[in-house]
């Protein structure tokens, strides 16, 4: 057994005692803690399967916000803990639940296991078409040129999902600050981190997001980074999430989107097809959105996160 | 010896069953969006398995599943997101965050103090 492999079992053992520890525990708080050190195991698994773009990806939204998400909600919920471990499935439920968890991941094992040999790829056909596009980032082609579309309405369904947070506001609140005021010592360790870290942060997710042009990195993971930055004061009480109601918020949010949309169009008159960039151009005009999604992106990542409206304007 | 990617496929193939297993036994809802999450995470799983068995072309997977997990687990994140604040919401306005039902009444008066 090389030393590779035997790093990848101890993974996948550990992912999956993990991933059954935060299903069966009693304790809410330690099944999110436990949630949060599963996804950063799996940032690591994804580096053993050479995806590198996907690591980071998980590892910043996959881990890092959807943990913090889930803390958040664990720690505001926790007075209904003692009643709710009252209720409890039934044993038949139970027993049933397990035999059909089973069948399904024993169906998917033996799929894995009957996989077809050599798999389909579409590796040989990106390899030929990527220097037409000018970047060295095979991922960052596939989501901006061969799979443009899925970009482009993923980028919609980000701020969808918000518009859908926002729209939980009682109507009193419309319009209000997200989220309750956050208090933390002022002298505190994370007080002092949310003044220390930012400006770093901020040069770490520019940069991933530069350089995702050429290597692994890109605008999801980009924004994530510089999201947190902004969540890490928001988190202290040094800064407050801006009103909802703000038209340059609303305008940033739209405005990534909308480009995409418009330089999307735009090909189907210079280039032939919609989503399609002219010869010599795809470099420049694949920058230029993700420059203005990156606004976007950073917004609407760090709004979900602190939530719908819970304080007035005044 | 399993190959890397065969062994990430069946650990794939557990995160889905101890996910689904979570999603209809556990009755709060926070830890069925937990267990959500984990069948989500095992769907992504799985296709990186099956994108590391395409490497071909220099790649040393194939680059289009990759490009469509990130968008995945972006997507994902959205929906989380969604019914967290889904469920604060609940928190909010019947002071209680189970969904076993019985408390329309309740709810709807919470609402109008609101």
């Amino acid at each position: 057994m090389t030393g590779a492999s035997a790093l990848a079992l101890v993974l996948a053992l550990l992912l999956v005692s993990i991933a059954a520890w935060t299903v069966v525990t009693r304790r809410t708080f330690a099944a999110v803690e436990g949630f949060v050190a599963y996804g950063l195991l799996l940032s690591i698994a994804w580096v053993a399967l050479s995806a590198i773009d996907v690591a980071l990806t998980e590892a910043a939204i996959g881990s890092g916000l959807t943990g913090v998400l889930l803390i958040g909600a664990a720690a505001r919920l926790r007075t209904t803990e003692a009643a709710l471990s009252t209720e409890r499935a039934g044993a038949l439920l139970r027993w049933l639940a397990a035999i059909a968890s089973a069948v399904v991941a024993g169906a998917i094992a033996v799929g894995v296991l009957s996989l077809p040999d050599p798999t389909p790829t579409l590796a040989p056909a990106v390899a030929e078409h990527l220097p037409s596009i000018g970047l060295g980032n095979a991922v960052t082609a596939v989501l901006l040129a061969y799979r443009g579309i899925d970009t482009l309405l993923e980028s919609i369904v980000v701020v969808f999902a918000l518009i859908g947070v926002w729209s939980l506001a009682p109507d009193p609140l419309w319009g209000g600050y997200p989220g309750p005021r956050q208090q933390a010592d002022p002298n505190g360790i994370l007080a002092y981190l949310a003044r220390v870290l930012p400006p770093i942060g901020v040069i770490v997710g520019l940069y991933i997001f530069w350089v995702g042009a050429d290597l692994p990195g890109g605008k999801f993971q980009g924004a994530t980074i510089l999201a947190a930055m902004w969540l890490l004061p928001m988190m202290a009480g040094l800064a407050d999430a801006p009103p909802i109601s703000r038209t340059w918020l609303r305008i940033l949010l739209v405005a990534g989107p909308l480009l995409f949309i418009a330089i999307g169009f735009a090909g189907a008159l210079t280039a032939g097809a919609v989503l399609a960039y002219p010869d010599g151009y795809a470099k420049l005009l694949i920058k230029v959105i993700e420059a203005a999604l990156m606004p976007t992106l950073t917004l609407s990542l760090a709004l979900l996160m602190a939530g719908a409206p819970e304080r007035t304007m005044r | 010896m399993m190959s890397v990617p065969t062994l990430f496929g069946l650990c794939a193939a557990a995160l889905v069953g101890f996910g689904l297993y979570g999603v209809i036994t556990n009755p709060q809802p926070l830890r069925k969006i937990l267990a959500f999450n984990l069948i989500g995470n095992g769907a992504f799983l799985l296709f990186g398995t099956i994108a590391r068995r395409g490497a071909a072309a220099g790649f040393a997977g194939d680059p289009v599943p990759h490009g469509l997990l990130i968008t995945g687990i972006v997507v994902a994140f959205s929906a989380t997101a969604l019914a967290i604040a889904l469920l604060l919401r609940l928190f909010q306005a019947t002071g209680s965050a189970t969904i076993a039902g019985d408390q329309p009444a309740k709810a709807e008066a919470d609402d109008r103090d609101a």
